[in-house]
């Protein structure tokens, strides 16, 4: 057992603190936000120079190599300041199934300009009734002399408004919450009978809703095997919880920084309010529900790491802290800033709305915690 | 990071998990609990992991220790708990002997750590007093000069099986002029000695197993003083960072969540196993992702200890959280119990099984959050040594 990083790992996580600390105060945050596509591609390049885009490639796809370790590492830190680039929706989702994707055709296509900075992805994969289950899926691709002809409507897609091209997940057979039948297919988000609808979440993503009618695709579009992407996407997203989370857990983390340096500075009764025994006590359990995400966060990532049977569960816990510890993190945050809590020119709330979000990103606490009672109790 | 084993710590595993199956049993299980075997069975037992060489693993090697890396103490503990086999008792084992092998002279060393060892001498502690809890450094109990011994007058109180104590391991005051933290001293008192009342306190779970010890004109040699007179704080602090591996009580704690699971498929309500319970699944549920966030807390927090980090404040938080879980865990098991949880003394009764130990360890675990330093004094620990408040 060992719970130290590698000398790499921590030169990867220093690199992206330090861009952090240079580029991403919260003034420069807000007006990153404020722009058309709500993030920076200046930034983007930056990453890519910094080779921040190819972490979870492997070598002979031209990437880093690493793992969910690395991509955990990076998005602790982006989770501290609340970074906007779309590393989850390009490089981890549509890139991570790429990468475990057996056409080799659309990797050499579509990885190397990933890796550079110059492909944006998405990866679009709910459905209006779909909520929070992978297999729901009603968008349907029929077969066709030479390909399928997609329709159906994706929603709340991430980085759907910048993406060049999106890996959609359509009913190649079976019914609507099969588990067998769902197919992974790469589309262009120009190609005729696309119609993408963005719009904003209240975190600053933006997000978009793609409309598919009757879009044609062949047979190389193929991301995952017939009818079995289902499998491709659920070890896409287990590694996306985990980066999520990390994600989570930089933001949480930043929250408790803030709340005892503002109780600190702020003066009431004649003395700063951090000397009040009630309120140092919530802070203290602040930090702790940080440490229980962490433990929980590092037990998660190594088990995945090393393919354990208890993954799924792990992960699972994982996620349903996150969520509950995101909620509570927050209101404890806005209720220790009093008034200035509620105000938009604060980072505080922001955070907060950051958490709420991420609770609801691959299924929120409630969700998880009804699989993980399943597993549990089998 | 990697959390995988290696063959040599599987094999290790394999080694310990048979040693516990064919030594411990239900038999001793049984003897534990009973009121008029209980010393004799935990003697019993631990002179059994004596002789296997397994009774100290925290100990330095040359003196008895296992010689066990942090990962092995791990396993060990791990096949412990799951087994469901009794920690040793901790007042010689875990408290006092580190602080007579760190601070001690010679003598002290060779007098009293073979009998710790071997379970021949039985130790309590004498910390809490009726006027000193949480803040303990304002004990009152006096140790006065006088030839060669200290004469010693007050009283301890909580005292966890004094009635069976040979030993006991005292702070006392022997200097009362400056800071409160200084003027204490750590001294060891044989329990035979004239001047000493052991009265029973009866607890909330009917046993006795606390008791105030008072102490009228004790004579004690100066030669028990441990290290430097007015410097027992200081050896008592030091002593709390010996205790940090079994402090959350992980093992307990997954041992007895598995026991729950396994009662709720019997339990039975209108012909539905309360296993199936959605709102008994969440209970449950909740508490084992928080135990699993606290066995990787441990893990982390003897990891940084290894690598020759101070865990310090963590500790307060593995003891807070651990002792939250160890209650939570007795409530719902007690909850399982239902109509029966309040039964007492009822063997053979129709439907009786778990419910008289669930009421005892729910009553006795009140005390969890309270010894050790109170749960809300361990936030002010945290408070000021980690978020700097």
């Amino acid at each position: 057992m060992d719970f130290t990083f590698t000398e790499e790992q921590n030169m990867l996580k220093d690199s992206v603190a330090r861009f952090v600390q240079d580029n991403y105060d919260f003034d420069s945050r807000c007006k990153i936000a404020d722009s058309e596509e709500g993030f920076s591609r200046d930034h983007w390049n930056t990453f890519a120079e910094l080779g921040w885009l190819s972490i979870p490639f492997t070598e002979e796809q031209g990437g880093f190599g690493g793992g969910v370790i690395d991509n955990m590492l990076v998005m602790e830190e982006f989770g501290q300041a609340l970074v906007l680039e779309p590393y989850l929706a390009t490089v981890l989702l549509f890139g991570g199934l790429l990468s475990k994707s057996s056409n080799v055709a659309l990797q050499e296509q579509c990885i190397a300009p990933v890796i550079e900075g110059t492909l944006q992805g998405a990866f679009a994969y709910t459905e209006s009734q779909s909520r929070f289950a992978l297999n729901d899926v009603q968008t349907s691709a029929q077969k066709t002399a030479d390909g399928f002809v997609l329709t159906g409507e994706k929603v709340m897609v991430i980085n759907g408004g910048s993406a060049d091209k999106i890996i959609v997940s359509a009913r190649t057979s079976g019914k609507s919450c099969d588990a067998e039948g769902i197919s992974l297919f790469l589309i262009d988000s120009a190609a005729a009978g696309v119609t993408v609808k963005r719009y904003r979440t209240m975190d600053g993503q933006c997000v978009a809703n793609i409309v598919l009618d009757n879009v044609a695709v062949n047979s190389e579009a193929l991301v995952s095997e017939l009818d079995q992407g289902l499998t491709l996407m659920s070890s896409v997203v287990q590694e996306a919880i985990i980066a999520v989370s990390a994600e989570a857990l930089g933001a949480m983390n930043k929250l408790l920084f803030t709340t005892v340096v503002y109780t600190k500075a702020r003066e009431q009764f004649g003395v700063a309010i951090s000397s009040f025994q009630v309120l140092q006590h919530r802070m203290v359990d602040m930090f702790s529900t940080c440490e229980e995400v962490r433990s929980l966060l590092y037990r998660a990532a190594c088990s995945v790491a090393e393919g354990s049977d208890e993954a799924e569960k792990n992960v699972m816990a994982l996620k349903v802290k996150v969520g509950n510890a995101g909620k509570y993190m927050g209101g404890e945050a806005m209720q220790l800033h009093g008034g200035m809590g509620m105000t938009d020119e604060l980072d505080v709330g922001h955070y907060a709305k950051r958490l709420r979000m991420i609770n609801t990103l691959f299924g929120d606490s409630d969700h998880c915690q009804q699989r993980f009672a399943q597993l549990s109790f089998a | 990071m990697d959390t995988t084993f290696s063959s040599d710590e599987l094999a290790f595993r394999e080694q310990v998990r048979t040693w516990i199956s064919e030594n411990w049993n239900d038999d001793l299980a049984r003897r534990m609990t009973d009121k008029k075997t209980s010393k004799d069975a935990h003697i019993e037992w631990q002179k059994k992991l004596h002789k296997q060489g397994w009774v100290a693993p925290g100990w330095p090697e040359e003196l008895g220790g296992t010689g066990w890396n942090d990962t092995q103490r791990f396993i060990f503990g791990d096949e412990m708990a799951a087994a469901g086999a009794e920690e040793v008792i901790p007042f010689g084992l875990k408290m006092v002997a580190p602080v007579i092998y760190t601070f001690g002279n010679d003598e002290q060393k060779q007098r009293f750590l073979p009998k710790i060892l071997s379970s021949d001498e039985w130790w309590c502690q004498g910390y809490s007093e009726p006027g000193a809890g949480s803040d303990l450094a304002a004990l009152k109990t006096k140790a006065e000069l006088d030839g060669d011994d200290y004469v010693i007058n007050g009283a301890k109180i909580w005292t966890t099986y004094a009635q069976y104590a040979d030993w006991i391991f005292c702070l006392v005051r022997t200097d009362g002029s400056g800071k409160k933290q200084a003027g204490i001293s750590f001294i060891l008192i044989d329990m035979k000695t004239p001047g000493i009342q052991v009265n029973p306190i009866i607890g909330i779970d009917g046993r006795h197993t606390l008791n105030e010890v008072e102490f009228n004109n004790v004579r004690v040699p100066k030669a028990n003083v441990i290290g430097e007179p007015n410097q027992g704080w200081t050896y008592a602090k030091a002593l709390l960072t010996h205790e940090r591996t079994s402090i959350a009580g992980v093992g307990w704690c997954q041992r007895r969540l598995r026991d729950i699971k396994e009662h709720a498929k019997q339990a039975l309500g209108n012909g539905q196993r309360l296993a199936d319970d959605p709102i008994f699944q969440k209970r449950c549920s909740d508490i084992e992702i928080d135990l699993m966030a606290l066995e990787f807390t441990e893990l982390r927090v003897l990891a940084t200890a290894a690598a020759g980090g101070a865990p310090g404040a963590e500790s307060s938080l593995l003891k807070i959280r651990g002792t939250e879980l160890q209650q939570a865990i007795q409530d719902l098991l007690l909850d399982v119990s239902g109509g029966y949880a309040g039964i007492v003394d009822a063997e053979g009764i129709s439907g009786h099984g778990f419910a008289d130990q669930a009421r005892i360890e729910f009553m006795y675990g009140r005390a969890a959050t309270v010894y050790g330093g109170s749960n809300e004094v361990q936030k002010n620990i945290i408070a000021k040594a980690v978020l700097g408040l």
